[in-house]
């Protein structure tokens, strides 16, 4: 597949991992930000071709892990009800709330639909005019755009039985509070990409410099990512702090101007809780005053308030690249990807499960 | 969060910006994806494609630097090794 | 391994497989297993069913017999390159073949939605025989029921099957040692996809079928040619990532395969892609792999590549001494675990 199989050559990836090697002369923690750069990165092996001296932490970015357990259980409730079809991305499904997960409302009789795009529930909305279509929005700045316009186009063509459940999040308010964070030890990050096609990079130029600290914005591809490392390390070993595009070949500086607009006028930014972090300021966003009936909170008039987060997982610590999952007692234990304590599990993209998978051969190869 | 994949148009279809669809391949699958925003794309354009949409067309130069910047850097390393 | 700062107190999720079964567990990954070694296999209790191969192997009066039962509920019922009914036979030929049977007869019972086209039952039966008399069984005994609309899906197939055994041959995820080559019979993902392809929410244009197809003959030649055969597997439900680790834990041996062995077609590569799938647990009802002597590997596949089904043969890996898992070589050059799934693989976007 073209734009995509060049990425992942190998000759590339071992001339990169040999730049790295080359450039590196001091120990360096550096976080990807995005649980898509996570998957690639334990998927393919990348970290094992980092010299020892140079640490990955794993971030935020995984809106299934960072979804607050209050909105998981306001999208039970919906699910349950009889008269609502609720329709989300499959990676939602198995995320657990307080009483279980959106699976196990299914097996309860609550009509629960997976679905590639929100255009299909909207679609879904119009062939079934008799019953309530609830879409569970849910990611960061990438999947906005699609949802804003599941929104948009609601109201243009007067689908009056849609609503959108929304916890978008914001990944700049994000990498702010883990640099403010007192024990804060990352020194470099890979800033996410497909989140950078769409509001493009020049909110991380403040971060940069306020923090003194080099974003590079990367791609997914092992090619990309050992490529953003190398940019990043070189900047660290320069003692140079600021923003560089290492996918150039889909992100701008000033993103994607339509998709912007739009969001604009669909969304407002919010506090949002993040589950395992709490609130934080204008992380969110939430659907505007003149979009207000297509909000399922408002729509199925659920209290503005939420469950409490439990303190016993340390998803939030390992959310914010201050612990690693092994460092975790119930680690491949008590907590597994079959029986998960906290979305970092039951996400495929969520560190611990990551680490679960890809990580106990290495863990056994060095204990036996 | 991201999972976004290079497909190429293949057809579009619609006269308003907001809901031209276009026949996208990937891999020889094609399925239908929102171009709204990428209005300035057209058939035989590669897209970035996420969740039903397309959020950025492939700028090719850059593509081709990438790449050829990893080229570069993998010679250079064997002229060094050479050299020593 | 630190010890974390925080106490880490009891788990505040009550956990939701405690007391009714979900889909994940006809998911054929471990909540598929532990339902089986939880409810059915200490009720059934007996040697035969404890083999846990696809088929129970008996013998009557010196002859070995297996005999197997599968029950069919795909949606939709009729996809690209096949349906419910060729699936039925094709399945049960299968797991026949992957003891070392020659199928020989089928049962077939249907539960039939009230309101269920005639015209569509008349093609599923059509298929069901066009299948059965491919592979050279006949299809002997079966049973109806009809249940309330809305009970039941359109139709549901039950079959059982049952194959003489012909070779001496022990073949059983038992018979796996280390040191075995491991052949896989063609490219993976094609059922899974094709399917998807036509799923409400998920549908996209491709010219992919399901591979759905009986594998008695690829199974037959290499039984005739008298090659070392140990372990057979037909990959179903759960991929090939499923079928491996199913024998690994069996066999209690190490699996190790190697990425750039592995075919994928295009197209089904395509689809994974933009779904976040792994090719590694997406369906196949036409493929199998099979774990022969070493030394037999090479003429194995050459066997293989004779019969069209399994045209596109290859040796993607061997068995090996250590701890019961699947291991991965991938494309660059990295090694991962290939684990079992819980459920089914779900589509991403993160």
């Amino acid at each position: 597949m073209k734009y995509l199989d060049e990425f992942r050559d190998q000759a590339a990836i071992e001339a990169c991992a040999k730049a790295i090697r080359a450039v590196v002369r001091q120990p360096w923690t550096i976080m990807e930000v995005c649980g898509g750069q996570t998957h690639s990165i334990v998927k393919h092996g990348l970290d094992r071709l980092l010299p020892e001296s140079v640490t990955l932490v794993h971030g935020p970015g995984c809106p299934v892990c960072v979804t607050p357990v209050g909105i998981i259980d306001k999208a039970l409730d919906l699910a349950a009800r009889k008269d609502v079809i609720f329709c989300s991305f499959g990676d939602m499904l198995r995320v657990p709330g307080t009483r279980g997960d959106l699976f196990s409302v299914k097996a309860g009789g609550g009509d629960v639909r997976m679905v590639y795009s929100p255009m299909d529930a909207l679609a879904l909305a119009k062939r079934q005019p008799e019953k309530e279509i609830v879409f569970f929005a849910v990611g960061f700045e990438t999947t906005a755009p699609a949802n804003a316009m599941a929104a948009y186009q609601a109201r243009q063509q007067n689908v009056r039985n849609f609503s959108l459940l929304v916890s978008h999040v914001l990944v700049p308010p994000a990498m702010e509070a883990i640099l403010s964070a007192p024990k804060n030890r990352v020194q470099g990050f890979l800033a996410p990409g497909h989140v950078c096609a769409i509001v493009g990079y020049a909110e991380y130029e403040e971060l940069a410099r306020r923090f003194r600290v080099p974003i590079v914005v990367t791609g997914f591809e092992p090619v990309d990512i050992l490529q953003g490392i190398l940019l990043c390390l070189t900047q660290l070993e320069e003692s140079r702090s600021v923003v560089e595009n290492q996918y150039t070949r889909f992100v701008r500086r000033d993103g994607n101007e339509t998709a912007l607009r739009l969001l604009r006028e669909v969304f407002t930014v919010v506090p949002r809780k993040w589950r395992g972090v709490g609130e934080i300021s204008a992380s969110g966003l939430a659907l505007s005053d003149a979009f207000a009936d297509f909000d399922a909170e408002k729509r199925f008039g659920l209290s503005p308030n939420s469950a409490d987060e439990s303190t016993e997982c340390i998803s939030g610590e390992i959310l914010q690249g201050l612990k690693k999952p092994p460092d975790c007692p119930a680690f491949g234990s008590r907590c597994t990807p079959d029986q998960p304590l906290g979305a970092t599990m039951v996400s495929s993209e969520g560190a611990c499960a990551a680490y679960f998978r890809y990580r106990r051969f290495q863990q056994q190869r060095a204990d036996a | 969060m991201c999972l976004a994949i290079p497909g190429q148009i293949h057809s579009v279809s619609g006269d308003d910006p907001l809901t031209r669809l276009g026949k996208v391949s990937f891999g020889g699958i094609v399925k239908e994806i929102n171009l709204a925003f990428v209005p300035e794309a057209n058939v035989g354009d590669f897209v970035l494609v996420h969740v039903g949409f397309a959020i950025s067309r492939i700028d090719e130069a850059e593509a081709r630097r990438t790449f050829e910047y990893l080229k570069q850097a993998g010679e250079a390393e064997e002229l060094q090794a050479d050299d020593s | 391994m630190t010890t974390p700062d925080v106490p880490f107190g009891s788990c505040p999720l009550p956990h939701s497989n405690a007391s009714s079964i979900m889909l994940g567990h006809g998911g054929g990954g471990t909540l598929t297993q532990s339902l089986i070694e939880t409810v059915f296999l200490p009720a059934f209790a007996n040697s035969a069913l404890s083999a846990r191969h696809d088929s129970a192997v008996l013998e009557v009066n010196g002859q070995r017999l297996a005999f197997t039962t599968d029950s069919y509920v795909v949606r939709p019922l009729f996809f690209p390159g096949g349906d419910i009914g060729k699936l039925a036979v094709t399945g049960t030929i299968n797991d026949l073949a992957m003891a070392g049977a020659r199928p020989l007869y089928l049962s077939a019972g249907f539960i039939i939605e009230e309101g269920f086209a005639k015209s569509d039952l008349a093609k599923i039966v059509a298929s069901m025989q066009a299948a059965a008399t491919e592979a050279g069984v006949q299809i002997v005994t079966g049973d109806t029921k009809v249940v309330d609309k809305g009970k039941g899906d359109g139709v549901f197939i039950n079959t059982a099957g049952i194959g003489v055994i012909e070779t001496p041959l022990t073949i059983a995820p038992g018979s796996a040692r280390a040191g075995d080559a491991i052949i896989l019979s063609g490219d993976i993902g094609r059922h899974g996809i094709a399917i998807m392809a036509v799923r409400e929410g998920l549908e996209f244009e491709s010219t992919i079928e399901s591979d759905c197809a009986s594998l008695h003959a690829p199974v037959a030649a290499l039984l005739r040619a008298g090659v070392d055969v140990h372990c057979l597997r037909d990959l179903t439900r759960g991929g090939l990532a499923s079928a491996l680790n199913e024998i690994a834990q069996a066999a209690a041996v190490g699996v190790e395969i190697t990425e750039r062995e592995i075919p994928v077609d295009t197209q089904v590569r395509g689809a994974c892609e933009i779904l976040g799938l792994d090719p590694l647990y997406v369906a196949n009802e036409g493929r199998f792999v099979a774990f022969v002597a070493a030394g037999d590997a090479e003429r194995a596949v050459k066997i293989l590549r004779g019969e069209p089904v399994s045209f596109d043969a290859r040796m993607i890996g061997q068995t090996v001494t250590g701890t019961a898992q699947v291991v991965l070589r991938t494309a660059i050059g990295g090694n991962r675990v290939v684990d079992m799934l819980s459920g089914e693989q779900l589509p991403r976007i993160c």
